[in-house]
């Protein structure tokens, strides 16, 4: 019984994160497309949960949902004048090419789907402790990440540098 | 000391003996929801009244003082008439980020309100990463103010959301990295652990000199976050009417105050937690006698007191600071604060790596 509750939930979560991608291309208005996004990833949060994996989860809440999403939101405020305007009308050689995309995007999706095996969902041991997940990524060893993690960091440093200057250019 | 485990493991046993496991876990939930809720909303009405008397007491006045012995149903009276006001349409908006609004922003106030430990195993979310998760949801309210303040589809509540955001943006990274300075002196993120570890001495006292200015930078970090005077300006009415919700009515407002008040006792609860020992005594070590007395006081009246003694600190500043302009404020934050705590951070690690501490 205690199975067919965690089925409910992951079938629950799934509908939403599949309904509000839909309707987060779909939609006409471009702050209602930022929200629905937003439900997106809760409902991504929600599965990380679910997986005992709480550190992504919140994670996935605090950068995604509480930065980008915010960032995204307040660009489109700074931005865009008419931002409850409608979006012009597609040209065709757009539309096919979204539609590539899209075909091909699912074929890949299937291709991995039927042939990756998939491990069991819950780690044996329980919850990865914070502590593990703190030493990987500073330690220098096999299976650690501090050198990424640096790269990351310059990467990101660039990027505010970069970013100061364009917003300095008079 | 008693423990609230007791009662929450009794009804537990309760329910798996008269219903099968699952639908026991599930009726726990919607137990446990009812109750947080309920405790959120008696909660904001003790602090509206208190916020009224406080700020009657600094003026000389009396405040409420005609519904009710001493006005204490005047709150009650307010949400009675708040809850049965009409919610009014408003044209040429958004209607569905208008709606929708306040309930992240009331979504994101209950999350993290969840994760507070009111007492001896009284509490609803104990995640392994306990402390970043209350973070990371109570940064989702932005989305809101900033949403509530764009499909208004009015000047005032767009400038009000944006202030309101810059601010809180701004601001959450102090809050954060007060809270990893205190997270590196206890050397946990889970809630729990964080209280148990404090049994032999709070946070404040066993950090000393870094422990002490993280405590000040929360504060005013808290402050701000909270839209409080003296960084109350996204809501300034003399500019801006109030801000993001002038054009909300009814339960919809509601919603946005009942928030409000409720980061108040939410920031008020953390200080608790990550420095006076959450609902720990207060232990002197060396008086067996006082330790034993103190002992005697529930855990639940110990973190209520401190947190009601960090609500009035909160409420004090408001009556005392004159409100900022919003130039003064993101250079305090960014000038000022943030270097500081990165300062102090590094302090601390040096404090824990040299066992400087308590």
């Amino acid at each position: 019984m205690d199975i067919s509750i965690q089925e409910t939930v992951f079938f629950l979560l799934a509908t939403v994160i599949v309904l509000f991608s839909i309707l987060t291309v779909t939609t006409k208005r471009i702050l209602r497309s930022a929200t629905y996004l937003l439900f997106v990833l809760f409902a991504t949060a929600g599965i990380y949960f679910q997986l005992e994996y709480s550190f992504l989860g919140a994670v996935q809440l605090t950068i995604y949902a509480g930065g980008i999403i915010i960032l995204y939101v307040f660009s489109i405020l700074l931005t865009n004048q008419q931002a409850d305007e409608r979006l012009e009308k597609l040209k065709n050689s757009k539309v096919a090419a979204g539609i590539v995309a899209a075909v091909a995007g699912a074929g890949l999706s299937l291709f991995l789907l039927l042939t990756h095996s998939f491990g069991p969902s819950r780690l044996a041991g329980g919850e990865v402790p914070v502590k593990a997940v703190g030493t990987a990524l500073m330690g220098t060893e096999k299976y650690q990440y501090l050198l990424p993690f640096e790269v990351i960091s310059i990467l990101l440093l660039a990027c505010i540098i970069g970013g100061i200057m364009i917003a300095r250019k008079r | 000391m008693f423990d609230f485990s007791v009662i929450t493991r009794w009804v537990d046993q309760l329910l798996r003996g008269v219903m099968p496991d699952a639908a026991a876990t599930v009726v726990e939930c919607v137990i446990i929801g009812l109750c947080l809720l309920l405790g959120y909303s008696v909660i904001a009405l003790a602090l509206i009244y208190a916020e009224r008397k406080v700020c009657a007491w600094f003026q000389c006045r009396l405040g409420p003082n005609r519904v009710g012995p001493l006005g204490l149903l005047q709150s009650v009276a307010d949400m009675v008439k708040m809850l049965i006001k009409e919610i009014i349409e408003i044209r040429h908006v958004d209607r569905f980020l208008f709606g929708l609004a306040p309930y992240i922003v009331i979504v994101a106030s209950v999350g993290a309100f969840a994760c507070l430990p009111f007492a001896r195993g009284l509490q609803v979310l104990d995640f392994n990463v306990g402390i970043f998760f209350l973070v990371a949801v109570s940064s989702i309210g932005v989305v809101g103010i900033l949403l509530a303040g764009w499909a208004s589809n009015n000047k005032y509540s767009l400038i009000g959301a944006m202030r309101s955001g810059a601010q809180m943006i701004s601001y959450e990274l102090s809050i954060g990295l007060s809270i990893l300075t205190m997270v590196v002196l206890s050397g946990t993120l889970q809630i729990t652990e964080l209280v148990e570890g404090q049994a032999d001495g709070w946070l404040l006292f066993k950090g000393h000199v870094p422990a002490a200015i993280a405590f000040v930078i929360y504060l005013v970090a808290g402050t701000a976050e909270t839209n409080r005077g003296p960084f109350d300006l996204p809501e300034a009415d003399s500019e801006l009417t109030a801000g993001y919700h002038t054009e909300y009515s009814g339960m919809h407002f509601g919603f946005f105050y009942l928030a409000e008040y409720l980061n108040l006792f939410i920031v008020a609860g953390v200080a608790t937690t990550l420095f006076l020992g959450g609902w720990m005594p207060l232990h002197v070590p060396g008086w067996e006698g006082f330790n034993e007395v103190m002992d005697y006081i529930p855990s639940i009246f110990w973190f209520f007191g401190k947190a009601g003694v960090m609500i009035f600190v909160i409420m004090w500043f408001k009556w005392t600071f004159p409100r900022l302009r919003i130039d003064q404020l993101l250079r305090l934050e960014w000038k000022y604060l943030l270097p500081v705590n990165l300062l102090n951070l590094l302090l601390m690690v040096i404090v824990v790596v040299y066992k400087l501490h308590f």
